[in-house]
């Protein structure tokens, strides 16, 4: 008896099992080694954007220290595999990422500690104050964290429950998708525990639950340690696929990447991390590759979506579920087409405008041009800069007046669903 | 010898920085009895429900509950011990259903407390328990309504049905049935009747027929200080209270 | 001797800079509750600012144009960006500064690249104040003292001798009561806003060439300007004056204390070594440590007095 609402589910798992298949180089009998690495990497930051969201979207908690129990889960596996390696460990390669995540379980329980005594802004504070004392150890001691150029181990340890070396990719990449599958399983059937319910209404309205006979703070506890365990899962998963675990694993960057992905994929549907991790993972490794300033386009989406969508693509998703219901769809299909047009040429016109930018600064010092379907383009004329400025006008102020036609449109297919009046 | 009182103030006196709100009050509040706060804007009744749930502390005194003094307890404490309120303005959980706002009332009670083993949907006791508050409240058919959604009298109602849900034998309601139409209130009244049969109700109320429908016995609060307290008749008669607060009413 | 009459001079310049930096991120953040991530990217762009201002029209007129641009963009953001933001949420409008910092920071990389620019201290202002115990006071570290004094005694009056200096007093401990009486408080918080980029931006035109100038900068200012707030605490800005040297001194005197936890542990017998399981944290100078101290101190008030010195609420 499969439920209705498990079948995206089992076809994403089926899409992630066949991928690299469809990818796989047929006449050398060798997968294709960019795509295994990009789905492996998805498999990780979706645990980490999953486990963030454990805090952020369930309990309303904004952690800026996230990464700490990623990386130190990544560092405590490097420790492990050395020690396997040694002989001195006999535990097998899939149970790697569970010592992976006990570690990080208790780690978050001694920062969990401390941080959780207050809320809000405060913890946030804390938080910060705990990343950035985490970070730094990293780079100063050596011990444990191998200071600036980190810890190496290699993976060959021989100790597996299916007798596999994890030699290859793809053998790791199935090993990623197994235990992502079972994070993600148990961190979605923690939201439906008393826990994962007060944790959801401890953000709502602290004092009421507090009148219910739970102490907010305890409840915060409880949440921020299960979150570092998962964490601490996803972070062995890397030590495991890299072999090498340095400062970057705890540092700001990655607990940012973290709340980019739970927030812009959607922090109040469990699926929306998911969604974030891909298509950040996706246009992290793609843009990233075309464009030095991936970084404005993350800021600018972000602070779009903080402003115009604070529930993430996956609210914006869910918006449109009453409307499909009712069969109504089809009404917002031409609307919908009316605001992409413009749409697309403001998007087209801004980056236009921030690629001739870094190109008139950063790029000539690299000695790179700007191609544009093949052609080269000019950055220090002036006609492409008024060609990008002209499109990102017009398409702003077009956009403005289709995005009212829109909204009249949207009212009246919805005149009478109050779910979904955002 | 008299049995314990659900709640003993003894002396209480609340001060928020120089100011004396609380200006010390003495009140007995018997077991079972149906017990209303009556008083004018300022008069300090909803300070002093903030001051026995624990929301805030007191500056001097002692607050018991059935002779156990919780005056220095969080407020989770003191529901544990069997005290539970409701709030002046609505306070439920606005993003989870109805259901959920229901079934969370019900969790502690129930001895789940902070576990992430149990699997709530399959949970058939507590279900059960929380289908028949639905059914008590007449919330059935908005089950799965996010409660932000719900209109403002049906909100009131869904606080009142969380404030019982845990069981507390000592009940304090902060002006339920305020903004309420008459057709409401007396809905709400009948609400209020049946779910605290048995259980001691203390009641901030401004409306006068609700006072007089619901309470065995009535205390009036003017500027932190108790003027009278007894049963309506003889307040009704008082003329300290008449000249304070009742004016042309209590003819 | 030397060492602690010269550190506590150059702990009062920084700490003045940092005042500088955190009495406008404590009004911005008292008033409105949005902790401003991006106040060390305005900083930061002060100093660009600053750069360029010099080099095509003098260093006095930095002073002045630097200050004033950061001033406006910070009103650009609140009123096109924050104020939009503001009913959904607290954690919003953090993200929201958040999200900031990733523009300003590549911007300014795309603009002037990743090198550190040559932003000098101005040659009329070059030279040794005074020698104390052979080591040179430098004449420019006594105008940034000046500065950040006058700045102090032009907030002190704002806020003192002006109606509406008397009214950001109100909005900074009771904002609700202050918009409930009747003043404009949007407007209130538009001033506030900018006026505290304002300050962000001064600080960067006389700390640009007393640090240097590189994009690196906001992350290396902006932790510590986080702690001073939370550390002086809410709706105080003599907290956070006091906080400032403090955090100042803390710092610089950090830097010159060259024993470890073990070298005090020595005169009573425990020797520690590198390879000892703390070994290492217990043998690490302090001064190596120096930059973590704010942030350990500032962890510890969170824990132990949420309301920071002299804070007149909670965070």
């Amino acid at each position: 008896m499969i439920r209705r609402a498990w079948i995206p589910w089992l076809v994403l798992l089926v899409l992630a099992i066949v991928l690299p298949w469809l990818f796989y180089d047929w006449a050398h009998h060798r997968h294709a080694g960019f795509v295994i690495s990009m789905l492996s990497q998805m498999g990780m930051m979706i645990i980490l954007a999953l486990s963030y969201n454990m805090l952020l979207g369930q309990s309303g908690l904004f952690s800026l220290c996230h990464a700490t129990f990623f990386g130190f889960g990544g560092y405590a596996t490097i420790h492990f595999l050395n020690a396997a390696g040694a002989g001195e460990l006999p535990v097998p390669m899939e149970l790697m990422p569970l010592l992976a995540g006990l570690s990080g379980l208790g780690l978050a329980i001694v920062f969990g500690a401390m941080a959780t005594r207050q809320r809000a802004t405060a913890f946030a504070m804390i938080t910060l104050g705990i990343g950035e004392l985490v970070a730094t150890a990293a780079l100063m001691f050596h011990h444990f964290f191998g200071g600036e150029g980190g810890v190496t181990t290699n993976r060959m340890i021989d100790q597996s429950l299916f007798g596999l070396s994890y030699a290859s990719g793809i053998q790791v990449y199935y090993l990623i998708l197994a235990w992502a599958f079972i994070a993600a399983l148990l961190m979605r059937l923690q939201t439906m525990t008393p826990l994962g319910r007060m944790a959801n209404a401890c953000r709502d309205n602290f004092e009421r639950a507090q009148f219910m006979g739970y102490d907010p703070r305890a409840v915060r506890f409880l949440q921020f340690s299960l979150a570092g365990f998962f964490a601490g899962i996803g972070g062995g998963l890397y030590a495991i696929t890299y072999e090498i675990v340095t400062f970057d694993s705890v540092a700001a960057p990655l607990s940012a990447n973290a709340l980019l992905m739970a927030y812009i994929g959607g922090n109040m549907a469990f699926a929306g991390p998911v969604l974030g991790a891909i298509l950040i993972t996706l246009l992290q490794s793609g843009v990233s590759l075309m464009s030095n300033s991936w970084l404005i386009y993350v800021g600018v989406l972000f602070i779009a979506m903080v402003t115009f969508a604070p529930t993430g693509l996956a609210g914006i998703i869910m918006l449109h579920g009453p409307i499909w219901r009712a069969g109504r769809l089809s009404r917002l299909a031409l609307p919908y087409l009316r605001l992409v047009v413009p749409g697309l040429a403001a998007v087209a016109g801004f980056v236009g405008f921030v690629e001739l930018l870094s190109f008139l600064t950063i790029g000539s010092e690299q000695g790179k041009r700007l191609e544009l379907f093949g052609s080269t383009i000019d950055e220090t004329s002036a006609m492409p800069w008024i060609v990008a400025i002209a499109l990102l006008t017009l398409g702003v102020v077009w956009l403005r007046i289709e995005s009212r036609y829109f909204a009249r449109v949207w009212e009246a297919v919805t005149a009478d669903m109050p779910e979904a009046r955002a | 010898m008299t049995t314990t009182p659900a709640i003993r103030l003894a002396d209480v006196r609340k001060s928020f920085g120089a100011t004396e709100i609380i200006r010390g009050v003495n009140l007995d509040i018997a077991t079972g009895e149906r017990h209303a706060i009556i008083g004018p804007n300022g008069a300090g009744k909803t300070t002093l429900f903030n001051l026995i749930s624990g929301r805030f502390p007191i500056t001097a005194g002692a607050i018991e509950l059935r002779g156990r003094r919780i005056d220095a307890l969080p407020p989770q404490r003191i529901n544990r011990l069997g005290l539970s309120r409701s709030f002046q303005i609505t306070s439920i959980f606005p993003r989870l259903t109805v259901f959920e706002n229901l079934r969370c009332a019900l969790l502690w009670s129930r001895g789940y407390h902070y576990s992430f083993w149990h699997l709530l949907p399959r949970q058939r006791g507590l279900n059960d328990a929380t289908e028949i508050l639905l059914l008590d409240l007449n919330l059935a058919m908005r089950r799965h309504v996010p409660a932000g959604l719900l209109s403002y009298a049906e909100q009131r109602a869904l606080e009142i049905g969380m404030t019982v849900a845990g069981g507390a034998n000592v009940i304090l309601l902060d002006e339920p049935t305020a903004g309420m139409s008459h057709s409401e209130t007396e809905y709400a009244v009948a609400l209020i009747r049946r779910v605290t049969e048995g259980k001691t109700l203390v009641m901030v109320e401004h409306d006068m027929r609700v006072v007089f429908d619901l309470a065995d016995t009535i205390t009036v609060l003017v500027y932190g200080n108790v003027i009278a307290s007894g049963p309506p008749t003889e307040i009704r008669a008082n003329r300290a209270v008449q000249e304070a607060y009742l004016g042309a009413i209590a003819a | 001797m030397e060492v602690l009459l010269v550190s506590l001079l150059n702990g009062l310049v920084y700490g003045m800079l940092l005042f500088m930096l955190a009495s406008g991120l404590t009004l911005i953040f008292s008033m409105m509750g949005v902790l401003n991530f991006a106040h060390g990217s305005i900083y930061m762009l002060g100093a660009y600012f600053a750069y360029e201002s010099t080099r095509f029209l003098g260093f006095w007129s930095a002073l002045l144009i630097a200050p004033l641009l950061c001033g406006a963009i910070g009103a650009a953001i609140e009123i096109w960006g924050l104020r939009r933001v503001h009913h959904n949420g607290h954690i919003a409008e953090l993200l929201f500064t958040f999200g900031l910092v990733f523009i300003i920071g590549r911007s300014v990389q795309m603009a002037w690249g990743m090198l550190p620019m040559p932003y000098r201290v101005p040659a009329g202002l070059d030279f040794p104040l005074f020698t104390l115990y052979g080591l040179q006071f430098p004449a420019y570290r006594g105008f940034m003292l000046l500065i950040s004094a006058g700045m102090l005694a032009a907030i002190w009056l704002l806020l003192k001798r002006t109606r509406i200096g008397m009214v950001i007093q109100a909005a900074l401990t009771h904002p609700g009561m202050t918009a409930a009486l009747g003043h404009n408080v949007p407007l209130v918080f538009t001033i506030v806003f900018a006026g505290g980029c304002l300050l962000a931006g001064l600080a960067g035109v006389i700390g640009g060439n007393y640090q240097s100038t590189e994009p690196g900068m906001a992350d290396a200012m902006g932790p510590i300007v986080f702690v001073v707030v939370v550390f002086g605490g809410l709706g105080s800005l003599a907290g956070c004056f006091l906080a400032s040297i403090i955090m100042g001194m803390v710092v610089t005197f950090s830097v010159v204390i060259d024993t470890s936890i073990a070298d005090l542990l020595h005169p009573l017998g425990i020797a520690v070594h590198n390879d000892d399981l703390l070994g290492e944290i217990l043998t690490v100078p302090v001064a190596r440590i120096g930059a973590l101290l704010p942030l350990l101190m500032m962890v510890l008030i969170l824990l132990f007095r949420p309301r920071g010195l002299l804070g007149t609420r909670d965070t």
